[in-house]
């Protein structure tokens, strides 16, 4: 059983285990029962010709699971849906990534995968916004556009022979700076329509990444940087090189107002919080949780103790009561 | 030296086919991808897994499987005497060897080509039988990561000493030089992938201890599939809909 790393005091102990039965009996009456583990026997309910998905195996006739998870039934394929594991890559998926390594012609990034992504050189726009064969310059100019440990939003390409492609053509992707990377088991996040939020009353940025990333940093104008890129464009065409212009960006926005950063780091508490009780990771849950906080007055410190862990599983748990009511 | 009473109990107070007391934990180690903590008796282990993740050693990255690597250690206070054991002995080399064989043989590694597994076991308290306690750690810890593996695979002991087939031996029977088999068994294809033996049997005597190993392991196993059920299920309604 996995255990909470936190130690309660008798109350909160029988609160949060309370708020836990009460998440139980509402997912229980939803689905009844569809959990399995390694070697377990999945049903077939005398259906002939099922479809065996990901984490199955056949064995002598019968379909056995491979990995702990929930079956899920679509049509004639049965699937297992792993909990906890390592990302698995879908083509389209918004993701945030740490460079490893600058290689020729592409970069490497970690991506919580069984493998490092590759971003190559030619499948991102080139920051000064110019579409253009790239060439042996651009290729000794790497550095100067993503060097290692810089955190990169990008989207998920395909896999070629030599391993899963990265793309980042648009201003949305590309570096992220001056915020915080939150790493959560990537079955927390959903897949959705809308990966970047932008939060306005906290003047913060959020990207999802699909493999459980999370960025939460400081709001950047797209229109500002639309702005500051056709300065690039007009200096581009005085001809000079991007460093240059790279230093006037960095110079231009240093300052990050201590309020903002409070914020930031309120965000990222609630989805620490939220990510040790093993709750899904929604925009609205977050919201939820950091109005809950500033509603009782918490310091942002306090929010990873253990009472405020303990109110986020009551709210949780309410909220889910309520959902299902309207429902 | 008796280890076996006349009134049939053991030096412990357990029945010959009595197994010690079991207890096991996922999620002990919260940066791994899994782990695991699992108690036989007063042997305590602890499982961390790492992985799939890229290979770290370019030269040893194979392009159809992944390379599955295991680190079998013992804390200095695991045992009576404090000793401060070099890194890398015969024994933990060879129980690393053991444990890595026997996990590779259930992992379903070309499922994961390009990659690596890390498999980290700490014995932190020793009392006999840390082979077959590290085996079980480290299929809860693996079963944890979200890696896909063939069955589960569980592991116990049994001996012969005074006569009597003994289960589950613990530090005293086992250092009393008689023969120690130790069993690693795939409860679902009702298969043996390990077996090991200190010492000699007679082939009519061996046959009867391996059936009560292997009776063993699928106590193991019940139990271990209890807990992972339970913690499944646990993930599963948190996460919600």
């Amino acid at each position: 059983m996995r255990e909470l790393q936190i130690s309660l005091n008798q109350t909160q102990r029988i609160r949060l285990q309370r708020a836990l039965e009460l998440l139980e009996s509402i997912s229980s009456k939803a689905n009844s029962d569809a959990s399995v583990i390694v070697a377990d026997t999945i049903p077939l309910n005398y259906d002939d010709g099922v479809l065996k998905g990901h984490g199955t195996l056949d064995l002598n006739g019968e379909v056995v699971a491979t990995i702990c998870g929930v079956v899920e039934r679509i049509n004639k394929l049965i699937y297992v849906r792993a909990l906890r594991a390592r990302y698995k890559p879908e083509v389209g998926d918004i993701i945030v990534g740490r460079v490893t390594e600058v290689a020729p012609k592409r970069w490497r990034l970690n991506i919580n995968y069984s493998q490092d992504a590759v971003l190559m050189l030619s499948s991102m726009n080139l920051p000064d916004g110019i579409q253009r064969r790239q060439t042996a310059d651009d290729e000794l100019n790497m550095r100067s556009i993503f060097e290692e440990n810089d955190v990169i939003c990008a989207e998920v390409r395909g896999f070629q022979h030599d391993g899963l492609h990265l793309q980042a053509r648009s201003q949305k992707y590309g570096k992220v700076e001056r915020g915080q990377l939150l790493t959560v088991s990537p079955y927390l996040v959903k897949r959705r329509k809308q990966h970047f939020h932008h939060l306005e009353q906290y003047g913060i940025d959020l990207i999802f990444g699909c493999n459980g990333f999370i960025r939460i940093g400081e709001r950047v104008d797209p229109t500002e940087d639309m702005m500051i890129e056709d300065q690039v464009n007009k200096s581009e065409q005085k001809g000079s090189k991007f460093e240059g212009t790279f230093g006037n960006q960095v110079q231009e926005r240093v300052y990050t107002p201590l309020e903002t950063r409070q914020n930031i780091c309120r965000t990222a508490n609630a989805i620490r919080v939220l990510s040790n009780l093993g709750f899904i990771m929604t925009v609205e849950v977050i919201m939820e949780t950091v109005s809950l906080s500033l509603s009782l007055n918490i310091n942002v410190h306090e929010m990873l103790g253990s009472e405020f862990c303990v109110l986020t599983a009551e709210k949780e748990a309410e909220r889910r009561t309520s959902s299902k009511k309207r429902g | 030296m008796e280890f076996v009473s006349p009134e049939g109990l053991r030096l412990d107070g357990r029945r010959p086919m009595e197994m010690r007391q079991i207890r096991a934990e996922i999620g002990a180690v919260s940066k791994a991808d899994g782990s695991a903590l699992f108690e036989m008796g007063n042997t305590k282990v602890l499982a961390a897994v790492y992985g799939p993740r890229e290979v770290q050693n370019r030269s040893q990255q194979m392009s159809n499987q992944a390379l599955v690597r295991c680190e079998y250690t013992m804390a200095n206070f695991s045992t009576g005497d404090r000793m401060r054991k070099p890194k890398g002995d015969r024994r933990s080399t060879e129980i690393s060897l053991v444990i890595r064989q026997t996990m590779e043989e259930c992992i379903l590694t070309h499922l994961m080509p390009r990659s690596q597994i890390d498999i980290f076991v700490q014995v932190l308290q020793a009392d006999g039988g840390t082979r077959s306690a590290c085996i079980n750690a480290a299929t809860l810890a693996l079963a944890d990561a979200g890696i896909p593996m063939r069955d589960i695979v569980t592991s116990c002991s049994a001996g012969y000493l005074n006569s009597t087939p003994l289960l589950d031996l613990n530090y005293v029977e086992d250092s009393a030089g008689g023969p120690d088999v130790t069993v690693g068994f795939l409860p679902k294809l009702d298969k043996v992938t390990l077996l090991q033996m200190d010492s000699k049997l007679p082939v009519d005597i061996f046959e009867n201890v391996m059936q009560l190993a292997i009776e063993g392991c699928k106590a193991v196993a019940n139990y271990i599939r209890e807990v992972m059920l339970e913690s499944t299920k646990k993930l599963e309604y948190c996460r919600g809909a």
